[in-house]
Parts: structure tokens; C-alpha cells; sequence
């Protein structure tokens, strides 16, 4: 997902018996679905983890802006221009107002964005592949952002306040995203033999790094556990993937593009599909900075924080001189 | 409406059709390569606004066309000295304060040239204009504000506007010299008067230049071609790049 | 990337159309109140005409207990493509 390699800190879930009174009274109220709020008081290993998890999804939208925005100058109407580009600038702004809930557990914006720049954080492995083709901005609307809707909607409802506020906001600006996307798929799929080959040429690249997106297979492990119980997290990554599978099959049929699975079938027994195996080297190196565009995505943003320094400082400078100005005059 | 009239004022609307698609091209390339968030989301919405303005005056081009010709054709498949913009918008980006400095020459120009055409005699136009005016309203008071804290920020940050001006005021005089075109949509109340928009352009753009501690170059001799179709070298590319998916797959449906 | 030059965080309040009082919509950083106002225009309507706005530095703001509620959320009519009725879904997808 946009948050794909959240480790969460701490010994695995505690129990009541081992929780101090603090503890005890902060799990009461998630249980209750009372919102923490930034002033309230947090386990540390919480506000670490969420740290961590809303840093990641944040730096996945702004350097998910790229990827698209690589065919923004390149759309093929003035429509799909207008609208591409609308839809990449809803990108910066949830990040934005993404870095702004993280902000409000004690992280600054310009901390995160050295992390991003420095390779410390991570972002969704998704946004180190290339569009190599129209179809991709397609591909990207409905299959990236058909993932991210179905683990961003249930993150509405999570504990921390400032976070579920920012995905009500983005959930509600991103309803678009994935009908536009479709929308593409769907035109080309009824158009020119070309335009058919491009879309399925595009489904062929973006099938395998969509499902990757909700990460490792997670049932077993302690950190979700623990994410499970401070209700940061809803859903297990193979319980949402089968879920996008179950949803995205029937839409590609509809399109009359090839799902590229020789293992995909119908189960009747677990009411959805079986799928093929997941190729976790290569999700691994993809994380870990192998994947086929990590250093054009990284090396965009420190150019555009490099060479925006210069104005930012400037914009600084000139405040503090007004400031001065005014309490002169006073 | 004879022929020849009618070519004329397509004419006239493919400038305007074309100075917004240009610029908002031009601006769209730095979508998620702006130096602030902030600064890329508000740069965005500044080219859909651009865009979204070309789209309807390529509507009404469109409208006007004798070989029937759609909005995104006339858009996306004309030869290069088809094109009817002013030199100042095709430039390259270049750094952001560059950007920004091209960005306030023409939305002050721009602003006073929707305010003339408000009173068009062709409906359609005063209609555009109209409809355009509270968005470029804004992009000039952001514009303004921007190169004036950024020429009274950082000496580093009065270098680079004074730079970006000494760069592009050569192609400000194009934006209010009158050809014959300009002329006869001005005799017939369709077309703005350049001599006035000059006018409040100069006061305007002095009195920015001023407040932001700038001073623009003495030219000898100001750049044009761009409105007759004759334009820099940097406009092949732009065009290229933004034209192909048209021409690599004509006559589809997108 | 010092951190002496991060523009200071500004919350951001909307009234919109319908008369109700401002509205805290989220934050941005900016370099002072004016340059806030200019982005909270820029980031917080770009669907809708929030008819006032009103920024605060984060800093000045004394908090009692959190009490917040949701976002407000106007609808516009002025770029429709940032709706998801804009798009023809065929029936036969069902919802999406």
C-alpha cells in the first residue's frame, strides 16, 4: 500500500494485565473509537509507528506526483490534459495534508522531507516504475488508485484524529482518480487495434507491481498485530489484495483485456479467485532501491528541493523584513 | 459574415486560444518539481485555469472553422508557424524565478487585454473574457506578490528576478504592438485597443518592477514574430512533445 | 535544508456558501498570514469557494481538550472532472 513497510516498535501487543494505567486508559478509549488527538497522551511506540506510517504514505503521494506527471505536457486532448493534471495536484495535496497530520505528532515537514531525500524513509514501490505509454495513466487510475481507495477508506475510521480527518479529505477528492483512470482503459479498449494492444500492454506491467502494493503477506506478524490493536491498521494486506483481485477481474473482462495470470481462476469453495504467486524478489529490491526508476523518482525530488531552496529561504528573509517594517512603524 | 472576415477573427481568437494553451503548458511542466507543495499546488492551478481558458477560446475557434475542425485539433495539430502566440510564453522555464518573472509580464498584460475584450462587440468573446478575468485577477495578485518578496528577499533571490528580467523583457513589446490584425478587429469593436492595454500595462508593471526593487533593461529593439507564426527555437520542441500523441495516432478517440 | 528556513505552519479556518461560521479545513506552510491566505486559497478550494478564509500560525493556538470534528466539504460546479459522476462508469462495473 502507500504505507507498505510499516514496522511497528514494541514487544508485540500488550496485555491489560501488562499495561500501566496510562496504557490501559489510552487502549479504552480506541476500543471505544474515542479519537486520540495530538495533545492527548500516546504510547511512544504508538506515535512512532504513526510517524513512520504517515511520513511513508505521504512521501508516496508526492513522489507518486511523477510517474503521471510524465505524461501531463503529453496528453492526447486538452480534456485529459486538464484532468490528469488536476489529478496530480490532488497528489501534492494530500501529501500535504498528509505531512501536516504527521506534523502533529512532533516531526517536522522539512525532517520528513530529508528522511524521503536521504533513501531513510520508504515510499510505495508502485511509483518506481515507468509510463512508458498513454495506457499507463489508465492503468495507474485504476489499478493504483483502486488499491489505495481500499485501504485508505477503512483508515478514515482509524484512531489517530488528525490522521482519519486527512483520508476523509483525500478519500473524498480521490473518487475521481480511479474513474478517470477506467475511463482511459475503457476508451482505448473500444478503440483502434493500437489503442487495444496499449491498454493490455499496460495492464501486462502495472498487474503484478498492483498487487505487490499491499505488501508482504502480514498474518503472522506482531507488528500488525499491534497495528490491529491501536486501530491504525484494518484489514491484513492478503485480505485486501484478494479483495482487489476479486473486484478488478470482473472490470478487466468487462474491458476485454487478459488478466496476465496463467494461474488465475475462479475458486467457488472460498468465493473468489486464486491467483498466481507473487514475485517477492523483485518487490524486495524494488524497496530497497533496484527497482527500474528509484533513482530518476529520488533524484527529481532533491533537484526540485534543491533548486527551490534559493526561494523558500528568499520568502523567509522577506517575511522577517516585513515583520521589522511593521513594528517599526508601531 | 464574409470568407475572408471570418478567417480574420478565427485568427484573432487562435491568439488568445493560443497564449493560454502555451503558457499553461509551459506551467504544467513543473507540476511535482516546484520548490514548496504549496508553490506546486498553487502553479498548478494557475495552468488548469490557463487551459481551461484556451479550451474555450479553441471552442469558439472551432465553431469558426471552415474545414470543420475540432477544439483538439487546432490545438494539437497545427504546423508550428500556425501557432499565434507571443514570443513571451513559449520561453523555457528556466529556474522558478524565471518562470515566475514570465508568469507576472504576462499576467498583467494579460489582465488588461481581458478587460479590453469584456467589452467585445462579439458576444462570445466579451462572454470569454469575462468568465477569464476573476481567474487572471488572482494569478496577477499572486504573480505580484511572489516577484515582489522575492526581489526584496535574499541578494541571491534579487539576483535571479533581476536576471529573469534583463532575460525576458525583449519579448514584452510583441505583447501591445498592433498589426493589421489588431487593427481591424479594433475597428470593427471586436478586438481590444493594444495602445490603451499598453498604457495600463506600462503604469502596472512599473510600479511592480518598483516595488519589488527591479529595474527593467533599456531595449533597443523588442522581440516579435510570434503572432504571425514565426517563433523561438525552443517552440518545435514544446510542440513536439505536446503534439504526440496526435500526430503519432491521428484520428482516435482519447 | 536547515531548519531555520521552514516556513512556519499556519491552520486554516473556511466559511463557505451556505452562511455557516469558519471552519477549520486543515494546515499549510507559508512564509506570513498574507502568503498563507494566498495558499489556503490555492490548496483548500480547489473545488469549492470557500467565500472566507482565515489563517492562524499553529503556534498562537491554545488548545483545551480536542473536540474536533470532520472537514467541511463544498461541492463545485467549476471543474467537474474533479467529480467522479464527470466519468461514465458502464453499468455492468457497478460501483466504483
Amino acid at each position: 500500500m502507500y504505507a507498505q513497510m510499516v514496522k511497528a516498535t514494541g514487544k508485540g501487543v500488550k496485555t491489560r494485565e501488562q499495561m500501566d494505567e496510562n496504557e490501559r486508559h489510552f487502549q479504552d478509549r480506541i476500543d471505544n473509537d474515542i479519537k486520540i488527538e495530538a495533545k492527548d497522551w500516546m504510547p511512544e511506540g504508538y506515535r512512532k509507528t504513526l510517524k513512520r506510517q504517515i511520513s511513508q504514505h505521504a512521501h508516496s503521494e508526492i513522489v507518486g506526483q511523477l510517474p503521471e506527471g510524465n505524461w501531463i505536457t503529453r496528453a492526447p486532448t486538452l480534456e485529459r490534459k486538464t484532468i490528469l493534471l488536476a489529478k496530480v495536484q490532488d497528489e501534492a495535496g494530500h501529501g500535504l495534508y498528509l505531512y501536516c497530520a504527521a506534523e502533529t505528532l512532533g516531526i517536522s515537514r522539512d525532517e520528513m522531507t530529508e528522511q524521503l531525500l536521504s533513501g531513510k524513509a520508504k515510499y510505495s514501490s508502485i511509483f518506481n516504475y515507468p509510463t512508458l505509454t498513454w495506457a499507463d495513466m489508465g492503468a495507474i487510475g485504476w489499478l493504483v488508485d483502486g488499491a489505495a481507495i481500499m485501504n485508505q477508506v477503512p483508515l478514515q475510521y482509524c484512531s489517530y484524529g488528525p490522521y482519519a480527518r486527512a483520508m476523509v479529505r483525500i478519500c473524498k477528492e480521490e473518487s475521481f482518480h480511479q474513474r478517470q483512470g477506467f475511463d482511459i482503459m475503457n476508451v482505448l479498449a473500444k478503440g483502434s487495434e493500437a489503442q487495444k494492444a496499449m491498454a493490455q500492454d499496460a495492464l501486462n506491467r502495472w498487474w503484478w507491481p498492483a498487487l505487490m502494493m499491499f505488501g508482504p503477506s502480514d498474518a503472522d506478524s506482531v507488528h500488525s498485530a499491534q497495528s490491529f490493536a491501536w486501530n491504525i491498521k484494518q484489514n491484513s494486506n492478503d485480505e485486501l489484495r484478494q479483495k482487489f483481485v476479486d473486484q478488478t477481474v470482473p472490470q478487466a473482462e468487462f474491458l476485454g483485456l487478459n488478466v496476465p495470470d496463467s494461474d488465475l481462476k475462479w475458486n467457488d469453495k472460498k468465493n473468489g479467485y486464486d491467483f498466481g504467486a507473487i514475485n517477492w524478489d523483485e518487490f524486495f529490491a524494488v524497496i530497497a532501491g533496484d527497482g527500474p526508476c528509484n533513482k530518476e523518482r529520488l533524484g527529481a525530488r532533491q533537484k526540485a528541493w534543491n533548486d527551490g531552496a534559493w526561494f523558500r529561504e528568499a520568502l523567509i528573509v522577506n517575511a522577517e523584513k516585513r515583520a521589522a517594517c511593521k513594528q517599526a512603524a508601531e | 459574415m464574409s470568407a475572408q472576415s471570418q478567417k480574420n477573427l478565427q485568427q484573432y481568437v487562435l491568439r488568445l486560444a493560443d497564449n493560454a494553451l502555451i503558457i499553461g503548458q509551459r506551467l504544467s511542466e513543473w507540476c511535482g518539481h516546484a520548490p514548496a507543495l504549496e508553490e506546486d499546488i498553487a502553479t498548478a492551478n494557475t495552468a488548469l485555469d490557463l487551459i481551461g481558458q484556451a479550451r474555450n477560446w479553441f471552442a469558439y475557434a472551432s465553431e469558426l472553422d471552415t474545414d470543420g475542425r475540432s477544439e483538439d485539433q487546432l490545438a494539437l495539430l497545427r504546423d508550428e508557424r500556425d501557432y499565434l502566440n507571443v514570443l513571451l510564453v513559449e520561453q523555457p522555464n528556466g529556474d522558478y524565478g524565471n518562470t515566475l518573472m514570465r508568469q507576472f509580464i504576462f499576467d498583467i498584460w494579460h489582465f488588461y487585454l481581458l478587460e479590453g475584450l469584456t467589452r467585445s462587440a462579439d458576444a462570445t468573446i466579451s462572454a470569454i473574457a469575462e468568465k477569464s478575468i476573476k481567474e487572471v485577477n488572482y494569478h496577477v495578485s499572486r504573480s505580484s506578490d511572489l516577484i515582489i518578496r522575492l526581489g526584496n528577499g535574499t541578494e541571491e533571490s534579487h539576483g535571479k528576478l533581476q536576471e529573469a528580467l534583463n532575460n525576458l523583457w525583449r519579448y514584452s513589446g510583441e505583447l501591445t504592438l498592433s498589426d493589421a490584425l489588431d487593427d481591424e478587429m479594433l475597428a470593427l469593436g471586436i478586438g481590444a485597443d493594444l495602445s490603451g492595454v499598453e498604457r495600463k500595462f506600462q503604469a502596472a508593471i512599473t510600479r511592480g518592477f518598483h516595488e519589488a526593487s527591479l529595474v527593467a533593461p533599456k531595449i533597443g529593439y523588442m522581440q516579435r514574430g510570434g503572432k504571425t507564426g514565426v517563433h523561438s527555437e525552443s517552440m518545435g520542441r514544446l510542440l513536439a512533445e505536446m503534439q504526440v500523441m496526435q500526430r503519432s495516432h491521428p484520428n482516435l478517440t482519447w | 535544508m536547515s531548519q531555520k528556513n521552514e516556513w512556519p505552519l499556519w491552520e486554516i479556518f473556511v466559511r463557505g456558501q451556505h452562511g455557516l461560521a469558519h471552519r477549520h479545513v486543515g494546515s499549510l506552510h507559508a512564509a506570513d498570514a498574507e502568503m498563507a491566505l494566498n495558499n489556503a486559497r490555492d490548496v483548500y478550494t480547489r473545488r469549492n469557494e470557500g467565500l472566507s478564509i482565515w489563517c492562524v500560525p499553529a503556534a498562537a493556538i491554545t488548545a483545551s481538550a480536542p473536540s474536533e470534528k470532520g472537514p467541511l466539504f463544498e461541492p463545485s460546479n467549476s471543474k467537474v472532472y474533479r467529480h467522479p459522476t464527470f466519468y461514465d462508469i458502464p453499468k455492468e462495473i457497478g460501483n466504483m
